[in-house]
Order: C-alpha cells, then structure tokens, then sequence
C-alpha cells in the first residue's frame, strides 16, 4: 500500500443505527425495537482492508447492508469520497452503490440460476451502459480471466460450476464496475478450508492490481488475521473495539475481543505457549432489551461496579488502538487469563 | 496485465454456445402420464384448429327424419334431438371449450401474475391493500361471478373469457406472490439491486425466469377451471348461446333424453372428461417436474 494513500479516507461511517421496530396489534403499534445495528462509527481509508468481526446476530452483516442501502439505515451519516450519501434519494445511494460493490456469503444463491455466466457478469455493466455490446463481451473476457477462470465458463450456467468456481464469478461481478469499494460479507465461509485461502489470495492480489478497499464482513478471525489491515469486533449492535490487525491480535483490551480470540482453534492444542482458553457463560443477550450499562457486563469475567451502571465511552488506547470499556478509562489492568 | 500467451481450448471452443438442458424438461419427459395428457391435449387442440375439415356434416344442419338416432355408419355418434349430427358438434364445441379455456387462462395470468409478482416484491402497504381486495373477489364463487357478469352484460364469448379470466386472478396472484416473496430473499436479488437494476428489470429478468414453473402449473390446472365453468354456464343456458354447439349446452340438449338416448348427453361429457382431466394430470405433472420436493413428500 502506498505510503500517501494512507490518510485518504475513502468511507466514514458516523452513528450507524439500523432499528427494526416490532409491532403489534392489527393497528401496528410500535412496541420496542430490535437494534441490530446501534451507533456503529468507524473510517476506512483507501486500499486497506477493514474487518468486521462478531459473532452471529451481532450486527455486522447489517453494518455491511447499510453501507449501500441494501437495507435502509434508521439514522446515521455515512460519506463516501468526502460526500455525504443521503439514503432518501434513490440518484444519489444508485450513485454511489455503483462504487461500492457486494461480495456475497453464499455463492449457491448470490448467482441467477437461469443466467448464464456471461451474463450474470455483464448484468451490471448492462444496467449502467458501460460501453456498446462488443465493448463489454471485451470487458467481460478480460474480468473472467482476471478472477481465475477462463473464457469457456462463460457459456455455462452456475449449477455446472463448483462454489469456489461460482464465487470467483461473484468476485469478477463486482470487479466490473471498477468500483472503489468492496464490500465482502463473509465470502469465504461457505467454501471448504483449501477453496478458501485460493480465494484470499485472489482477494489480495486483486487489491495489489486495481488498489481495491475491502470491508471484510467474517466471523472467522483466522481469515480475519490473514487478510486485515484494521480489525472491528463488534457486539450487540456496537463496535466494542478496533485497531490494527497487529493491536487486536496482539493485544486485544476488550474482555470480550480477548475471549473471542481464544476462541479460535490453534495448530498445536498441547503446546504451552497457547493462550488459554476463556469461556463465557450464557448467551448473547437479546438486541430487543440490551442489558443496562455495558452491554457485555452480564457475561464478563472482569466486571466491575461501573459497567451496570454506563455504557463506556470510546477511548484511545493508542492512535491506532480504541476499545470501549470502563478498566481501560479508569486504567485498571485487564487480565482474563 | 492480461496474459498474452494464447491458451489452447481444444476440448472447450471459446464461441460455442451451448444450449441448457432444462432439468425440468428431462423430469417431465420422464413421466408418462403427463406426456400422454400432453399429446391428448395437442390432439384437441388440432381438432379445434381443422375443426371445419374434419366434420362429416354441417353441424347446424336439421335432418329432422333422423333426429335421436343411435350410433350408425352415417352419423358416428347418432344424431340430437334437433337432427344435427353430435360428431361433427363435438368438434366444433371443441373450439368454444378450448378458446375460452386459453382466453380466459390468458386474462388471469396477465394481469393475476404482474399484480402478484408486485406486491410480493414490494411488500408493505401495497401488499396488504392489493391482497385484502383480491381476496374479496375470490370470496365470490367463480360460478356465480361468471353468472353475474354474463346476465349483466352479454353471453358473448368474450364476456364470457374476461368474466372466467378476472375471477382467477387472485388465484394467480396468490403463487405469483409467494413465489416472488421466496425468491426476493435469494442474495442473487440483493446482487442486482446493488449494481443498480431497476424494479421492472429485476421483477422481469430475475425474478420471472425463476418462478415460471409455478406459475404454469397454476396456469395449466386453472384451464380445467375455466373449461368446466364454461360448460357448467352453457348447460344453465346463461353461456354460449345455441345454436352455437358447445359441449356444455350440448349436455343440456340430450339432458331431456337421457333415457332414450344417453350418448347425446354422454358423449360431449366424455370429451369434456377427457380435455379436463387431460389439463389436471399435466398441471401435476409439471408441478412434479418443477419441484421433485412435492412430489417426494406425496410418495
């Protein structure tokens, strides 16, 4: 990544809040809200790649779906290129979705099974005229190749092509805009473990060639270390820590990014240098009815008086480091292990 | 940036266009029955077309000295009780049965399947509304809609084909909508709007393609409907009226017969039986074609 592209920001999410109301009753009274997604703010710069992690129903595929509109953010700003996107106006979101193209999980569903291959990629540049026919058969032949496969794929149909051939379809799909934003939302958990790491370093060197930003939408924090530059963890509905893959990784201050990450299975089960393994009890709590103060005090191992109380602040560990939790404001060491 | 080195493809030439063999097609070919109803059904249909070559007889022409006659070398079928003959009836009536069948079938699914494909698509509000007005149409029995409207306006055949083909619409928009709610789900959807696609585009490009097979069952076993309603109006005499044959109206003719001479009644039922059932097996073999689930769960 070049060293001047660092400070360019290409996305800044502010106070991102998705509430999905429950209703009751055949007048369709509001009583309460499910929020999915509540108050997330995070920047990503151009040509990094940005990871949300979390575990399932934490919000982080909505995060993602908001960004373009796919489902309508509840309130939040969102800028993309320095331009505020306003999401009332169907121009100005069909504008910048344009720039901003979805990778999706299940590559056996995100693919039209009555489209051939040659079409399903050249459907975007149908829809936004990108050239005359001629011009995007072109296009078309040269992206096949770009992602991996080759020129007499195009004339077969998805159900003839295996999940990691069919993803790489997906991926030459968003690459056909030229967009300056990917958005990945767990791209690689439907396909086997070998399939897998194919598909990353096909994401990586796709990043090298056209300087691609990713937000990389997963839950598996392996792929996560493998392929971030900054890491988001998030947890019911908020980003509770992020910082740079080597911060999170190295030295996560949430209890709840340290848990997480113990979590993940390790190449040598009996070795000693292993970090222990930390187990929450109980279940994520409902997003309908979060728990009062920090979300997370229920199932923390290190909670103290404080965190029933208010949901802690956002604080700079570092600049490249920030982590909401009442032991990192008041300076108390937090050790799980 | 693309490799320059040119690639061989013995086995795969680059500008073949293959031809997708339709699953669903393979499936139905395998069933016999519904292959059978489907060469009947073509049967009658070319029947319908050549109706005025393959009649022995002018089928409004009295032969009054040989009015009830039973079956004969002359007259196949024998001869009704106004002296016409019942063959040559029964092919003419072939094409009522049949126009009205298609015509109606048409009407329903145009404006049925748009309307449902919408609301099921659009949700909300839309769909409430649109839903809730067409259950109210489907509350009113299709006989006595069809009734209604022809003792209202006319019992011309095409009153007749708007008549049957409003009364199914909801029927048809009930599957196109669940079809649609299914589908709109699917990621390769949210893909499409992503880039940009229109509603229209994605409602007629993606979505369409994807639930023709439900709705030509619907479509298939609604032609059964609008045949029997037909014949069930033209025998109430409130139909086709004579001396047009149809094979409802030509039930009714023999209806005062029936003990002398039942194949005057019989025999446009036999017929009638046969296109109708026809259309029922083929609309379940379809269905089983285009979702083997069913049909796993029926066995």
């Amino acid at each position: 990544m070049a060293q001047n592209d660092m400070n360019n920001t290409l996305l800044k999410v502010k106070d991102l809040k998705k509430h999905y109301p429950i209703k009751k009753g055949i007048l369709g009274g509001e009583i309460g809200a499910i929020k999915a997604v509540d108050g997330v703010s995070f920047e990503v710069k151009r040509g990094e790649t940005f990871s949300i992690v979390g575990e399932s129903g934490c919000g982080k595929t909505t995060t993602g779906m908001c960004l373009n509109n796919l489902i309508e953010p509840t309130s939040g700003e969102i800028y993309f290129n320095d331009k505020q996107v306003s999401f009332r106006q169907k121009k100005d979101f069909q504008e910048v979705r344009k720039n901003m193209q979805v990778i999706f999980q299940d590559p056996y569903s995100s693919l039209n099974p009555k489209h051939s291959i040659q079409r399903i990629i050249s459907e975007p540049l149908v829809i936004n005229k990108m050239g005359t026919k001629s011009e995007i058969e072109d296009r078309v032949q040269s992206l096949i190749r770009l992602v991996g496969l080759d020129s007499y794929h195009l004339n077969r149909y998805p159900h003839e092509l295996s999940g990691g051939q069919k993803q790489r379809v997906g991926i030459a799909r968003a690459l056909a805009l030229n967009p300056d934003l990917i958005i990945c939302d767990e791209p690689v958990s439907a396909l086997d473990v070998s399939i897998q790491s194919q598909i990353l370093n096909l994401f990586e060197e796709l990043q090298e060639k056209f300087n691609l930003t990713y937000i990389f939408i997963s839950h598996d924090l392996s792929v996560v270390e493998h392929i971030s530059d900054r890491v988001a963890v998030m947890y019911l509905g908020k980003i509770v820590e992020q910082g740079t893959r080597e911060e999170i990784f190295n030295d996560p201050k949430h209890p709840y990014t340290q848990a997480l990450l113990s979590s993940v299975p390790v190449a040598k089960p009996k070795s000693k240098n292993n970090r222990t393994r930390i187990v929450l009890e109980g279940d994520p709590p409902s997003p309908q009815n979060p728990p009062s103060g920090c979300h997370f005090h229920e199932r923390c191992p290190v909670k103290i008086e404080a965190c029933k109380k208010a949901y802690p602040d956002m604080r700079e560990v570092n600049n490249l480091h920030k982590v909401a939790c009442h032991l990192v404001s008041e300076n108390l060491s937090i050790t799980t292990q | 940036m693309e490799p320059t080195v040119k690639k061989a493809n013995y086995y795969f030439p680059e500008k073949e266009k293959r031809k997708r063999k339709s699953p669903e097609w393979e499936a139905f070919k395998k069933n016999k029955l519904g292959v059978a109803s489907l060469v009947i059904l073509i049967i009658f249909c070319l029947i319908a077309i050549f109706a005025p070559m393959l009649m022995p007889y002018d089928p409004l022409a009295q032969d009054m000295l040989n009015r009830l006659a039973g079956p004969s070398a002359d007259h196949w079928l024998g001869v009704d009780p106004n002296g016409r003959d019942i063959l040559s009836r029964i092919i003419l009536g072939s094409r009522t049965s049949l126009i009205v069948g298609f015509g109606a079938v048409l009407v329903s699914s145009l404006i049925g399947f748009g309307i449902g494909m919408i609301a099921g698509y659009k949700g909300g509000r839309l769909d409430d509304i649109v839903m809730r007005f067409l259950d109210s149409i489907m509350s009113i029995p299709l006989l006595l809609f069809g009734v209604m409207v022809v003792v209202a306006l006319n019992s011309s055949m095409l009153t007749l084909i708007i008549a049957i083909g409003i009364g199914l619409v909801p029927g048809c928009a009930r599957v196109a909508r669940g079809s649609t709610m299914e589908l709109k789900e699917k990621e390769f959807i949210k893909s499409a709007i992503s880039m940009g696609a229109s509603d229209i585009r994605i409602l007629l490009t993606h979505i369409l393609p994807n639930i023709t097979g439900a709705l030509l069952v619907i479509s298939t076993l609604h032609m059964t409907t609008v045949i029997m309603v037909e014949a069930s109006l033209s025998f109430l005499g409130v139909g086709i009226q004579p001396p047009t044959p149809t094979w409802g109206n030509m039930i009714q003719d023999g209806f005062n017969f029936v003990r002398d001479q039942p194949g005057i009644a019989i025999y446009p039922g036999i017929a009638l039986i046969i296109v109708s059932v026809s259309f029922n097996v083929l609309g379940d073999a379809i269905r089983d074609a285009v979702d083997p689930h069913i049909k796993k769960q029926r066995n």
